[in-house]
Parts: C-alpha cells; sequence; structure tokens
C-alpha cells in the first residue's frame, strides 16, 4: 500500500499534546532570554537617530573607560558583509559608513550589566551627516542620484523582474471581458511575543557559541563564520525554543554578530535582548506592496490571460527581498485555470527598516488583490463568486503556465465544505444591510523546493540512536518556533518503531549535535523532518524487526510493532518489549543508529527566477468570514470565520487545528488593524499599546475543516498548516465588505477610516508607482510536455 | 544606586534579596531569584506576558516595584503546581493545545488563575474580558478559551463537555 494511504497507524493522527507542553505550563522551557552563564556580559547596541546619514565618525573613547565597561565596538572592526541570500550580502552588523534607516546598529557596548551598558551608548559620539530621507517608493525612484543601498539593480531599484508565459496580450485580445483593479497591501510586524535575544561564548578552547532566538541557525551559523572569518567547525550555533517567530527570526542579524565579537574581546560570555521597540526597528515583516492586475474573460467566466504587476517597498536592506519579489508572482497560477500570465515586479529601497518575510512570505499580498480582483470581475459578469472558484480550481497534476507543478490539490474540497458550512450562498446578498459574507480560496508551498544558497545536500537531515533501556533520541536541525516541529519528530518516529512519543527524547537546532535541517521557514519542516525521520526510522525498524524474527522463529511479515511491544500477527500472545527488542538487535548488529534524509523533487520549471515558487506540494486553503460593519462608525466586527484546509493528513488534528486558529487570527489582525507606519523618519507606533493587534476581545468563533488528499510526497500523506490557512482570510474581510455596505476598499487593513471614507465617496484607491518594468522575458512552454505528478524522490522512494 | 533589602514571600518561600529600589518586580523574580518562568514582552504593561499574582490578584510585573510587595504573597508560574502535579489550568492548556510558543503561557495561566478563583463559572465572556490585557500571537485566543473552561469545569466537578473534533473530509 502507498505509505499515504496508510490506515494501520497508531500515533498519527491522534490529537496528542506536545512533548514538550508540560515545561510550557510550568515555566521551564528556556529561551535565550533565559539562559544566563557565569561571569555573563551584558550588550547594547547604539542606533542611528536618522533614517539616512553619513557617519563621519564615531568616537568611543569616553564610553570605554565607564566604570563598568568591557569593551565597545564599532563597525570597522566587522567589515565583512553578510545577508541571508547569497545575492544581497549588504548588511553589516553595525553599520560603518552610513546609516540607512532610523534604528540602523551603528556601535555598542559590552558592560558588567545592562544598565552601565545603557549609559556607555549615552557617551558614544557619532558625527553624522544627514542625508535625504527617502520614505516612500516614490522618493526613492525620484532620487536615483542618492542611493540607500549599492547592491540594487541601478538607483533605488533593488530589483525588477519581467516574464511572460504564452503571451498575455493574445489572450486578452481572445477575451469578451476585461478587468482592471490596484490594490495595496500596507506592511506589518511579525509581533512575536518573544523579543529577539542572544548569548555568546568564546570559550577558551577557541570555539565560539551562540545560544540565539533563530528559526534558521543553519543559516546563522554560515553568516557567522563569514563574518568572524573563522571556520565553521569552530562555531556551534543553538536556536533556543523561539517564543513566537512568524518568520521574524528567519534572518541572520548583527546583534548575533555583535554579540559573538564582544565575547572575542572580552573573554566573557555576552547577552543581549532587545527591547520591543528596537524589534519593531529590526521588522524583517510583511512587505508593504502596490499591485496592479488586469485579467482577461470568456463570458463564462473562464480566464483567457492574467497580468499582475507589484511594486514592493523594501526598507533599506535586501534581507529575503529578491526571494519576497518573486514571490508576489509565483503561486497566482497554482489555484485557478489561468493559461497564459504576465508577472512584473519591483523591490525598491527606502530608508526604513527592511522588511523580510512573514507568515506566507511575499504571497497574502497578491492572494488579497487576486482574490478580491476575482469577486469584482465575478460582480461584472454576473457570476457567483463561489461557482466560479469551484468551477476554475486547477486539475490535480497540473503544470502551471509558469511551470509550477501541482500535485494534488484540495482546493474544491475546501471551497465545497466553507460554502456550505457557512451557508454562504443563502447569505450572500440576503443578509441586513451592514452584515455581510465574503469568500476567498489560496495556495501555499510545503516547503520551499530549494534551498537558500546553491548546493545539492538535503535540505534535512535527521539521526536517530537506540540504547539498551530501549531508550530513543532522535536528533534533527530543525527549530521549533512554537509550531511543534519537536513533536512532530517524535510522533514520526514513534510511530515507526511502535513506541510512544513520551519515550522519546528530541534533541534538535544546535549544529553541533545536530544534521542540518535548513529551519523552520517556508512551511518547510513538517514535510521535510518528517520524511527524513521516516528514512532514518525505517532502516532501524528493519533491524529491529529482523532481531525479532530471529527470535520469535517467525517470518519478518508477520511481525507488528506497537505500543512498545513487537508481536506475531498469527499469535498476538508471542512478542517481545521493545526494549528486549533493542538489546537483541543491538547484539546482532552492534551499536543501534541510523540517518535518514529529505530532498525535495526537482522542480519542473529552468527559467532563470523559477526558484522561487517550487515546491515538494501545494497545501490549499479556503476561508469563508461573516461580518458587521458600522455605517456610522466604519467599525466592523468578525462574527465567524469558517477555514477549511487541505493539510494532505492531519499528523496531529489538534496541532493543525491550532495552526488554522492561530492563521486566522494573525490574517484579521492584518486586514484590520495591524501596520508598520513611519512619521518624519521613525517608525510611528512601536510599542505593544500603539501597534493594534487582536486582543481576546476581538477574536471571533473559528470552525475549523480539514481537507485529507493524501499527498505521495509528504509524510503519511502530510502537507503544512502553519502559513497557508492566513492567505484566504484576508480578502474575504474584503469581499464580506463589499457584500456588507456595497463598498470597495482597495487596501488592507481596512480601518474604520477607510470604510467611512468609501461610503461617503471619499475613498481613493491606490495607484501603482510611476515606474516603468524592465524589458519582458518571455519564457517558453515546457517541450515536451511535463509528466503529470512526478512521482516521489530518492531518499524517500528508497525508504520505501 | 540605593539598594534595599527586601523580603519576599514567593510561592510560599521567604526570599531575601538586595536590589536596587528602582528594579522592578519581574527583575528581581527573573535575574534575582532565577524564577525565568515570567516573562517579558514590551516592559511597557502592553503585553501581560509578565503577569503574576500578588494576593491572588494578577499584576504586571514589569510596573511593579518589589518594595510594593513586602508582606504580600507573590505567585509566579512556577508556584501553580504543587508537589509536582499540575494545576487544573496547566492540565487542559497541555492538553488543548493553549500554549503554542509558551511564550505568553505563564501569564495567561495566571490572569486565568485569578479568574477561576474569582468565579466558579466563569462564561466566555468573563474569560475573555479577564484574558484582554494578555496578548498571544500563536493560538488566536480560542483554545486559551476552551482550556479555562475546561479547568473551570473540572474544579467544580462537573462533566466535561465534549472535546470539539473539527470536521474531517477526504479531498
Amino acid at each position: 500500500m502507498a505509505e499515504e494511504q496508510r490506515t494501520d497507524l497508531s500515533v498519527i493522527g491522534k490529537p496528542l499534546p506536545k512533548i514538550d507542553a508540560a515545561a510550557k505550563v510550568t515555566g521551564q522551557l528556556v529561551y535565550a532570554g533565559d539562559l544566563t552563564l557565569p561571569r555573563l556580559a551584558f550588550a547594547k547596541l547604539l542606533r542611528s537617530p536618522h533614517p539616512h546619514a553619513r557617519i563621519r565618525s564615531i568616537d568611543v573613547s569616553r564610553a570605554a573607560v565607564l566604570p563598568g565597561v568591557l569593551a565597545t565596538l564599532v563597525g570597522s572592526e566587522l567589515p565583512i558583509p553578510f545577508g541571508i541570500l547569497p545575492v544581497s550580502q549588504d548588511e553589516h552588523a553595525l553599520a560603518i559608513d552610513t546609516a540607512r534607516f532610523a534604528g540602523d546598529p551603528v556601535a555598542a557596548v559590552a558592560a558588567v550589566d545592562e544598565e552601565t551598558a545603557e549609559a556607555a551608548l549615552a557617551l558614544v559620539v557619532v558625527d553624522y551627516e544627514v542625508l535625504p530621507a527617502l520614505m516612500t517608493v516614490e522618493d526613492a525612484l525620484a532620487r536615483p542620484d542618492c542611493r540607500i543601498n549599492e547592491h540594487g539593480s541601478h538607483g533605488n531599484v533593488h530589483k525588477e523582474v519581467s516574464f511572460d508565459f504564452g503571451d498575455v496580450e493574445a489572450g486578452f485580445r481572445e477575451a469578451d471581458h476585461l478587468r482592471e483593479d490596484t490594490f495595496f497591501f500596507e506592511g506589518n510586524n511579525h509581533l512575536a511575543m518573544e523579543e529577539h535575544a542572544a548569548v555568546a561564548h568564546h570559550g577558551p578552547d577557541g570555539k565560539l557559541t551562540l545560544w540565539s532566538s533563530t528559526q534558521t541557525p543553519h543559516y546563522v551559523h554560515r553568516a557567522l563564520a563569514k563574518v568572524l572569518e573563522m571556520p565553521p567547525a569552530h562555531i556551534r550555533i543553538v536556536a533556543c525554543s523561539n517564543g513566537g517567530g512568524f518568520g521574524g527570526k528567519t534572518d541572520p542579524f548583527g546583534h548575533e554578530i555583535v554579540v559573538a565579537k564582544l565575547s572575542m574581546k572580552t573573554g566573557r560570555p555576552v547577552k543581549i535582548v532587545l527591547t520591543r521597540e528596537e524589534v519593531f526597528y529590526t521588522h524583517r515583516g510583511r512587505h508593504p506592496v502596490r499591485m496592479w492586475v488586469k485579467t482577461g474573460l470568456k463570458k463564462d467566466g473562464r480566464i483567457t490571460a492574467m497580468h499582475f504587476r507589484t511594486a514592493l517597498d523594501g526598507g533599506a536592506y535586501g534581507s529575503y527581498g529578491v526571494a519576497s519579489l518573486y514571490y508576489t508572482g509565483a503561486l497566482q497560477t497554482v489555484t485557478y485555470e489561468i493559461p497564459r500570465y504576465k508577472f512584473e515586479g519591483v523591490r525598491v529601497f527606502t530608508n526604513k527598516p527592511p522588511c523580510g518575510p512573514k507568515r506566507g512570505h511575499g504571497t497574502p499580498q497578491p492572494r488579497f488583490a487576486l482574490e478580491c480582483h476575482i469577486d469584482r470581475f465575478c460582480h461584472d459578469l454576473g457570476i457567483d463568486p463561489a461557482e466560479w472558484r469551484l468551477r476554475n480550481t486547477l486539475a490535480p497534476g497540473t503544470l502551471t503556465a509558469n511551470q509550477m507543478q501541482v500535485r494534488t490539490i484540495g482546493l474544491k474540497a475546501c471551497l465545497d465544505r466553507v460554502i456550505e458550512r457557512s451557508a454562504y450562498r443563502e447569505k450572500r446578498e440576503s443578509l441586513p444591510d451592514g452584515r455581510g459574507i465574503g469568500l476567498a480560496g489560496s495556495a501555499y508551498l510545503s516547503g520551499a523546493g530549494l534551498p537558500i544558497y546553491w548546493n545539492a545536500l538535503p535540505h534535512s537531515g535527521v539521526q536517530i540512536k537506540v540504547d539498551r533501556g530501549g531508550g530513543v533520541t532522535v536528533f534533527c536541525g530543525s527549530t521549533d518556533v512554537g509550531q511543534g516541529s519537536d513533536s512532530v519528530l517524535a510522533y514520526v518516529v514513534a510511530e515507526e518503531l511502535g513506541i510512544e512519543p513520551k519515550d522519546i527524547r528530541v534533541v534538535t537546532a544546535d549544529t553541533d549535535l545536530t544534521p542540518v535541517d535548513l529551519g523552520s521557514y517556508s512551511s518547510r519542516v513538517t514535510l521535510m523532518t518528517g520524511n527524513a525521520a521516516i528514512h532514518a526510522a525505517r532502516k532501524l525498524r528493519g533491524q529491529l524487526l529482523e532481531a525479532a524474527a530471529r527470535k520469535l522463529e517467525v517470518p519478518v511479515e508477520r511481525l507488528r510493532m506497537a505500543a512498545r511491544r513487537v508481536w506475531d500477527e498469527a499469535d498476538p500472545s508471542r512478542g517481545l518489549s521493545f526494549a528486549e527488542t533493542a538489546v537483541l538487535a543491538e547484539a546482532a548488529f552492534g551499536t543501534l543508529g541510523s540517518v535518514g534524509w529529505y530532498r525535495p523533487p526537482k522542480p519542473a520549471a529552468k527559467w532563470k527566477g523559477s526558484g522561487v515558487g517550487p515546491s515538494p506540494t501545494y497545501s490549499y486553503s479556503a476561508a469563508a468570514v461573516e461580518l458587521t460593519a458600522d455605517r456610522e462608525t466604519g467599525i466592523v466586527r468578525i462574527d465567524k470565520v469558517w477555514i477549511a484546509h487541505d493539510i494532505g493528513r492531519a499528523l496531529n488534528p489538534l496541532l493543525v487545528v491550532g495552526q488554522l486558529e492561530g492563521s486566522v487570527y494573525m490574517a484579521l489582525g492584518e486586514a484590520l488593524m495591524e501596520e508598520q507606519v513611519f512619521r518624519k523618519g521613525l517608525h510611528k507606533i512601536p510599542s505593544m499599546l500603539d501597534y493594534k493587534s487582536p486582543t481576546s476581545l476581538d477574536m471571533p468563533a473559528v470552525e475549523s475543516i480539514l481537507v485529507e488528499t493524501l499527498d505521495p510526497e509528504g509524510p503519511y500523506g502530510a502537507k503544512e498548516c502553519g502559513q497557508g490557512p492566513l492567505l484566504p482570510v484576508i480578502p474575504a474581510v474584503a469581499n464580506a465588505l463589499f457584500d456588507a455596505l456595497g463598498v470597495w476598499v482597495d487596501e488592507v487593513p481596512i480601518t474604520p477610516e477607510k470604510v467611512l471614507a468609501a461610503l461617503e465617496g471619499r475613498y481613493r484607491s491606490p495607484k501603482m508607482p510611476d515606474y516603468t518594468y524592465p524589458e519582458t522575458v518571455v519564457v517558453a512552454p515546457l517541450e515536451p510536455a511535463a509528466p503529470a505528478a512526478p512521482p516521489a524522490t530518492t531518499a524517500l522512494a528508497e525508504a520505501r | 544606586m540605593e539598594k534595599r533589602r527586601l523580603t519576599l514571600q514567593v510561592n510560599g518561600e521567604a526570599r531575601e534579596v538586595l536590589v536596587p529600589v528602582h528594579h522592578s518586580l519581574l527583575e528581581v523574580l527573573r535575574e534575582d531569584l532565577g524564577l525565568t518562568g515570567t516573562k517579558h514582552g514590551c516592559e511597557l504593561g502592553e503585553c501581560g506576558a509578565c503577569t503574576v499574582l500578588v494576593d491572588g490578584k494578577p499584576v504586571l510585573s514589569c510596573l511593579t516595584l518589589p518594595v510594593e510587595c513586602e508582606g504580600r504573597e507573590i505567585t509566579t508560574v512556577e508556584g501553580l503546581a504543587r508537589g509536582g502535579e499540575l494545576s487544573p489550568l496547566q492540565t487542559t492548556f497541555s492538553e488543548l493545545g493553549a500554549a503554542q510558543c509558551g511564550y505568553c503561557t505563564p501569564g495567561m495561566l495566571l490572569t486565568a488563575q485569578a479568574l477561576v478563583q474569582q468565579q466558579a463559572r466563569p462564561s466566555r465572556d468573563d474569560i475573555r474580558e479577564a484574558l484582554a490585557g494578555n496578548l498571544c500571537r500563536c493560538t488566536g485566543y480560542l483554545k486559551i478559551f476552551e482550556a479555562v473552561e475546561l479547568a473551570s469545569a473540572r474544579m467544580r466537578g462537573e462533566p466535561e463537555p465534549a472535546p470539539v473534533a473539527p470536521e474531517v473530509v477526504r479531498g
């Protein structure tokens, strides 16, 4: 039986608590900020007060002699640049010549305590020559002579792209109806509850250890080795349990490098904990994106062609921005039939904190635009938006216009379930004035198909050790950011070895102890570590079964393993405990241990830029939102959200529903209130009180529906669920608002001011920046037609 | 820097500390007493992560000075479990997945603890109201509400509401 079709599972599919739940509810889980070491020193960063300034000089002499100060640090001591993407090595741990946003770190101090470090910062004298602050895309494009960042394409254009897949103009000529819309998605912050923290210790053996609240210890490892010019073998990165990440802890950060360097300078462990205000300036959050979309349609609603443009306000550094830019054009095609597609995008540098990946990375913005646009052209054509979506979803195995390979697709089932459960058809255009219902579908990656830096290595590795007492330890580089990835490793290995998750120790995210996993981003962990864990566990399972078969004198095929026991299926009274089996296997084969790994299938597409978008398989979601909008105040209250998600298979439905509810919550914050906005060069609201996010009073009822498509590429058929379910909720809110009030708001957050402006006819739709996209690259279709749904790849196929 | 010697009653133990007078209760708990279960998300009284109980009432330890707490009973998350046995709220938070990353959890638990001690039968709205000052970015609060309701039902010795299982369909 194909792996994903299995029904004989004893751990997988059960609503078990997380393996670290008890540690969390007793306050014993250790986050980076909780760590302390003997002789610990504390670091603080001095940040530029100007959004754009040349640094003429920095004088740390008075700070250095303050009693209690152990070391000072300036940018010229760390001259090697770094950045998460190989194409964007544009950051320095401390700014050297130029501060590019207010909050850009320019100097650091280590002292015996935090207060002394803080006092010392006040004694650092920086001579700034203030430069023009280019705070908007328009300002930045208008001043190509005043370059914010030299690592761009030209002027303040960081990166620009233009691709045509299948001649959209020909598609528009075939259309009966054309519709154009412009949208804006404001930037917002992850607002993880835990502020970033790091502790570095350069030990007497010359080796460096960094404990950090990072989602990507492997990439931090590489950045530290590069900047500090140390062999990676002498650096150990330990990612502590993250107090929430959402993408905000996926870059290597200057503060991590600073504490490492300060530890080398002082010979003491050095700790830094960012303040909440610093977290807002560290940012890497959702890009503000303006979008224009034009679609050609036949009378019956079939799309003939789609042209999509995006303009991203990137902030001052590259971060993940090149990938973010491509993502704003990549996944429009993997939900509904779009035979011809053109994408143009540009990312512009501005003097603001750098934007990066947040839950859904670069795809919530275009998904918001696309799903609102769909409701509008359905309105033009007099088609029910639910019917349109159900009729136009892709078939399984589709190779899209931009050459993304879809495998299983549960979108239609997701749509169908939320339409029925919410009574969308009965309610639309039928609820009383001020109340409305909206619908949207979406897709997301189950892991990026390619690594961030080019290599042919596995994306995820797992080692398992079994000891004589029946103890099992699983080692993996993956990082638990609260989503439960440590638990998933335990569930998978327990399933494969016939033991309980609580029998297993999980050691993760420690570059000295664990094989590489690329990190908690792109919703890759369950699929990739799950497959790697199955691969490793199957080898051990084989040895254990063989040893048991010899002892029980029955063929291996007759043996079953579950509940810490191995037994003869023909005579269940004949069996061995797991621990006894482990001893027999060790006697037979020697010390027990195994390794497993996972590498995604080779993407079908070959065009330059097609590295962003491919995935082992896509997850799908649909949401219906019912809301009440007040014509007098413009206040929107969400009454209920129905969310259906194509999870492939729920390895633990309790954790899956947790991700769905959390995604709905975060989406509602982005749809209605959250915004990272600036005034006079500074963040307007860098505090948790002023940066509005939903509280317990704002959260509506949520009904979750799990759609299982049993994907052949997923472990037991599983796909992701951490990011995808956020996507449909935001456009469903905007679509519901139209149903409630008959007005469109073309941007998020949909604040009461904008609703009132729309009601009073004062609302101004966003405008695309005046910018000429580069010459279009015409991408030829793949020849011959690629086979539908290529089979599962190497390591996993081998394990099966 | 003026320091003062204080005796604080924390989780049933008398703890003597010598601390600068301007240090917050949060800092003293975490740094002087090693009780790092109490978290910080803003240190400005905005997020609720640092909530502890003082004489049974939730307070923001980042805005509380230890001198105000002398002679009063302070309870942190470390004081909720008794003799290694999790409290009803700790148990239900764990069972229902009400702790995702776990960072807001200590503050949530203590605020909820005060509620269930004060009100034997809190409604969903009572729970929402009580927890409105504790931000959580992971759960969307729903599992937290359910965990408080379940713990409260168990504390009353009532039959438990059937767990809400999601609809699962083959796609």
